[in-house]
């Protein structure tokens, strides 16, 4: 039986790992190369890189830097930042990352996706799909962003999560640009929405604050990729940094237990 | 001297890294006159069934492989699309595949019992072994957990050539082996103390 994936997402800055909150204030929480090696001891599922300074500096991704991760990391690895070529997708997978991540370059210019496809298989294109949660009088919007939250567009993101794994990319990361770095649970009205649309693997980031939010949202979605910041690199109500990660019997208890929950709903709605 | 084929496609550096780790002498083998001194050969592959078959086939390697593996009987062992590329074709694609262990390379999205899942099938899921095999030599008996990342699995011609099975709708085949020639479909390199040992066990077959 498949297992959902628990993913801790680390944010590089600079060369430096950083954890933002709703996508502003960095916050300096250590060294990356460090933060893979602890990782590794405790056997995360898969790793999520994402370089919040390439885009918004106009920079490529450091290939140096993402090198040394992939060398490091004993499991699998999901890079986006500053992605915007295919021979940069094509020197990603060369120096060892199992996926590559767009996001703005997916909105700007989609025939990329097609040409990831053709390069590196489906399997390796992921998409992240940042979205901006809009309160109105009478319902909740969501719009398209990029640029760290700071570029919206007007495409419809439901239409573009479609026309994203249509085109056949192998993931798409919901990234919830107001949870960020909140810790109060996923957005799970958001997950309900996805639920319906998806055909692909999917992974949520943004605002899980424990294990109790991963398993309400394996509860609700079924297997699922479950992303987390500063869950993995905070402890205690002052956000000491520390790096965690539930282990390996933990970890597949929460996924199975939370699995049945979501498997007797299933079918209690189907009825 | 583990030899892992470089043919331009697939995570050679992380297969390096992993037999470094383990102490196990390797080297990245780009042509022939690498494979001196092989004992057992890994096949990567990642992408496209065509696109990994057609590098392998242009690369040059493939006739001193072949001479060693069919005719020195050097064990081998096919990771992922590297697996799938010893199987006799593949749907995902026109390319002929080698041929060396019987069967052919199939969709879940074409199969109605996976059609359904989300796909590729992504993740960690479970090897249940269907054979006993030195390959599965210390993995425990509880539920050995590996990476998997495919929308195409291997259907071999004879049941004998499975040796373990994995369930996504299907129970499909994650480990085949015809003889000394082996294959994976998961990512060993990417699967934690699992494929270390199951590496491990294959430098010793």
């Amino acid at each position: 039986m498949l297992r959902s994936r628990i993913v801790p997402c680390l944010l590089i800055d600079n060369g430096a790992l950083v954890k933002t909150q709703v996508f502003d204030r960095p916050k300096y929480v250590g060294d990356p190369i460090n933060a893979v090696k602890i990782f590794n001891e405790k056997e995360a599922d898969e790793l999520i890189v994402l370089d919040i300074s390439a885009t918004k500096l106009s920079l490529g991704p450091n290939f140096n830097l993402i090198e040394k991760l992939a060398a490091e990391c004993r499991m699998p690895l999901c890079y986006g930042g500053g992605v915007n070529s295919i021979e940069q997708v094509i020197k990603l997978v060369d120096i060892g990352v199992e996926k590559v991540a767009i996001s703005s370059s997916a909105i700007a210019q989609p025939t990329l996706i097609n040409e990831m496809i053709a390069a590196v298989g489906g399997q390796s294109v992921v998409i992240v799909i940042d979205l901006y949660k809009k309160k109105n009088l009478s319902s909740i919007d969501y719009q398209l962003c990029s640029h760290n939250g700071k570029k919206f567009y007007n495409e419809d993101p439901f239409i573009f999560f479609n026309k994203c794994q249509e085109l056949g990319a192998g993931e798409i990361v919901i990234n919830s640009v107001n949870e960020d770095g909140l810790m109060q649970g996923y957005d799970l009205d958001l997950a309900l929405k996805i639920k319906a649309l998806a055909k692909i693997p999917v992974t949520f980031l943004g605002g899980a604050g424990s294990l109790q939010h991963i398993e309400k949202l394996i509860e609700n979605f079924g297997v699922v990729g479950a992303a987390a910041g500063s869950l993995f690199v905070f402890k205690g109500k002052y956000r000491a940094v520390l790096i965690n990660y539930p282990t390996p019997a933990e970890k597949i208890e929460i996924c199975s237990r939370a699995l049945k929950v979501y498997n007797s709903n299933k079918g209690a709605s189907s009825v | 001297m583990m030899c892992v084929v470089d043919y331009g496609v697939g995570n050679i550096q992380a297969l390096l890294n992993l037999f470094n780790r383990l102490g196990i002498e390797t080297k990245r083998a780009c042509t022939g006159k690498d494979f001196n001194n092989a004992t057992h050969f890994i096949l990567p592959g990642v992408g496209h069934f065509d696109h990994a078959i057609q590098k392998f086939n242009e690369s040059g390697v493939k006739e001193p492989l072949q001479d060693l593996v069919l005719g020195s009987k050097i064990p081998l062992l096919g990771v992922c699309v590297g697996m799938q590329m010893l199987a006799d074709g593949s749907d995902e694609g026109n390319l002929p595949g080698l041929g060396w262990i019987p069967g052919r390379v199939k969709e879940f999205a074409k199969n109605p019992e996976s059609s359904k899942l989300s796909l590729p099938h992504m993740g960690w899921n479970v090897l249940h072994p269907k054979k006993n095999n030195l390959l599965f030599s210390g993995l425990g008996s509880n539920f050995p957990q590996f990476y998997f990342l495919h929308s195409y699995y291997f259907d071999t011609k004879e049941k004998e050539d499975i040796l373990a099975t994995t369930h996504y709708g299907i129970n499909f085949a994650s480990v085949v082996s015809h003889q000394h020639i082996y294959g994976v479909q998961f990512h060993p390199e990417k699967s934690h103390k699992w494929g270390e040992q199951l590496l491990k066990n294959f430098s010793k077959i």
